[in-house]
């Protein structure tokens, strides 16, 4: 049930902490539209139906970088590197103010994206991986890492089929690589499945098929989260498609 | 990677580093006014002072809800910003960049703070190394003297008041900066700083401050011919920051 304090680096300064954490980091991996947001809210309606207290957290959530991202995102105004340090810092505030506090209580943290996401978006921007690796050297490593895996047709198909837009930043918009926006969103959408693929050997994430029906992943990553967190949670999901 | 191997920009990086106190935003002041007199194309940049980064790191502040390491990764976004957009562009353009604080301020201060240095380290690993790096060494007492007689008072962070060394502003930061100046000693051996003597006279400080600039000027660029105006004349003190 508890999971071990281990750090990807040196950790977090002036930060005294046990060897093992009473609460479950488990983070949720994959690009925009993938149904990371689904399958976190269900996770954590089932969890809680189960008695588990749960918070759930996402990228540039911090009390205190997310208004100043916000502002440089929407000015286009930022170079790859100043990127990659402005989403480390949301980070590191959330690990120190919002995922440890609660892991510490014994919650089940739900991360919706955790380092990964920013390390792919600075590595297919041109950033030195080491370099990349390295500054999240304070990151706590999760219990689990499950991808949500989509070939880039089906998401962008997914996408455009619910009324929704391309999004700039989801295109790689700001690094040229095409002409058009739809060409840019599946040729910078490849790229980071590329770097995701990558990490999945690097870091151990669990690949999860995501071109199958919400039911089916969400039954799939219940029965994964049952043997991380209790296997008797195992009897319910057999019902999971009658919710 | 860059912060340790020489630049190929047309321009030249000078640095000025040292604690609060010790003077350095004086000479680097007075440094601008000689070299724009003598016909140099000037450019300054300061620590801390990114547009899009100011407001969160003002923010942060404001609600003390800085740890030593977010402390440290606002400041480095904020130094990635202006490399991007203050520093690089005129090196490039073949300017003199004149910078009040670099990369070695982080080395040392958030050292200080508890966070590892080799981590920090690889933070600026992308900044460009300075054609001169001058560090300007004073002792506590000398620091502590000009800024409690120059200036209204002591800063939060500044003083190390984030880190509970002591509920008195003056003794938090002479235990803070000392260890800021442990750690700014092993950074000029690594890096190759300068070493000046801050606890002289500016005028003295700014004669060798002088010496030291000229040889790396060599083959630049100048706008127009050296005033005859002497450059005595702009010598006085100027506020620190």
């Amino acid at each position: 049930m508890m999971m071990e304090t281990r750090f990807y680096g040196s950790g977090l300064a002036k930060l005294t902490m046990g060897s093992e954490l009473p609460g479950n980091l488990i983070v949720v991996e994959g690009a925009d539209g993938v149904g990371r947001s689904t399958h976190i809210e269900l996770l954590q309606g089932w969890l809680e139906g189960q008695g588990f207290a749960v918070s759930s957290t996402g990228l540039v959530r911090s009390a205190l970088t997310r208004r100043g991202i916000e502002l440089a995102k929407e000015g286009h105004s930022f170079d790859r590197t100043t990127m990659a340090l402005f989403y480390a810092t949301d980070l590191a505030d959330r690990v120190e103010h919002e995922i440890i506090p609660a892991l510490r209580s014994g919650f089940v943290v739900l991360a919706d994206r955790y380092i990964y996401t920013t390390i792919a978006r600075g590595a297919t921007r041109g950033l030195d991986r080491e370099w990349l690796a390295k500054l999240y050297g304070f990151a706590l490593i999760p219990r689990r890492v499950f991808f949500l895996r989509l070939d880039p047709d089906e998401l962008i198909r997914r996408t455009l089929r619910r009324g929704g837009e391309l999004d700039y930043w989801e295109a790689g918009r700001d690094i040229g690589l095409a002409p058009d926006l739809y060409s840019s969103f599946r040729k910078y959408q490849s790229l980071m499945l590329e770097e995701f693929d990558r990490m999945t050997a690097q870091y151990g994430f669990t690949p999860i098929d995501a071109s199958r029906s919400v039911e089916e992943v969400q039954a799939e990553l219940r029965r994964e989260v049952a043997n991380l967190l209790d296997p008797t949670l195992l009897t319910p999901v057999a019902d999971v498609a009658d919710d | 990677m860059a912060i340790h191997d020489p630049h190929s920009f047309p321009g030249r990086l000078i640095v000025v580093e040292g604690i609060d106190g010790s003077g350095k935003s004086t000479q680097l002041s007075l440094l601008q006014t000689f070299l724009v007199s003598e016909g140099y194309d000037v450019s300054f940049t300061e620590w801390n002072s990114s547009p899009i980064v100011k407001d969160t790191t003002k923010r942060g502040k404001k609600k003390n809800l800085f740890s030593p390491t977010t402390f440290s990764l606002i400041h480095a976004t904020d130094f990635a910003d202006r490399h991007e957009r203050s520093i690089l562009p005129p090196l490039q353009a073949g300017l003199i960049v004149l910078a009040d604080r670099y990369a070695y301020t982080a080395f040392a201060r958030d050292a200080a703070r508890g966070c590892d240095p080799a981590w920090i380290r690889n933070m600026y690993d992308f900044a460009t190394r300075p054609d001169l790096s001058l560090y300007f060494k004073v002792d506590i007492d000398t620091a502590v003297a000009r800024i409690t007689g120059g200036r209204i008072q002591l800063k939060f962070h500044e003083a190390g008041m984030d880190l509970g060394l002591s509920p008195d502003p003056i003794t938090s930061f002479r235990v803070f900066q000392n260890r800021v100046l442990e750690e700014y000693n092993r950074v000029a051996d690594e890096f190759g700083l300068t070493v000046l003597d801050g606890g002289r006279s500016v005028v003295e400080q700014q004669r060798e401050m002088r010496k030291l600039v000229k040889p790396i000027l060599k083959g630049l660029r100048r706008t127009h011919a050296p005033r005859t105006a002497p450059a005595s004349a702009t010598l006085h003190a100027t506020g620190t920051r």
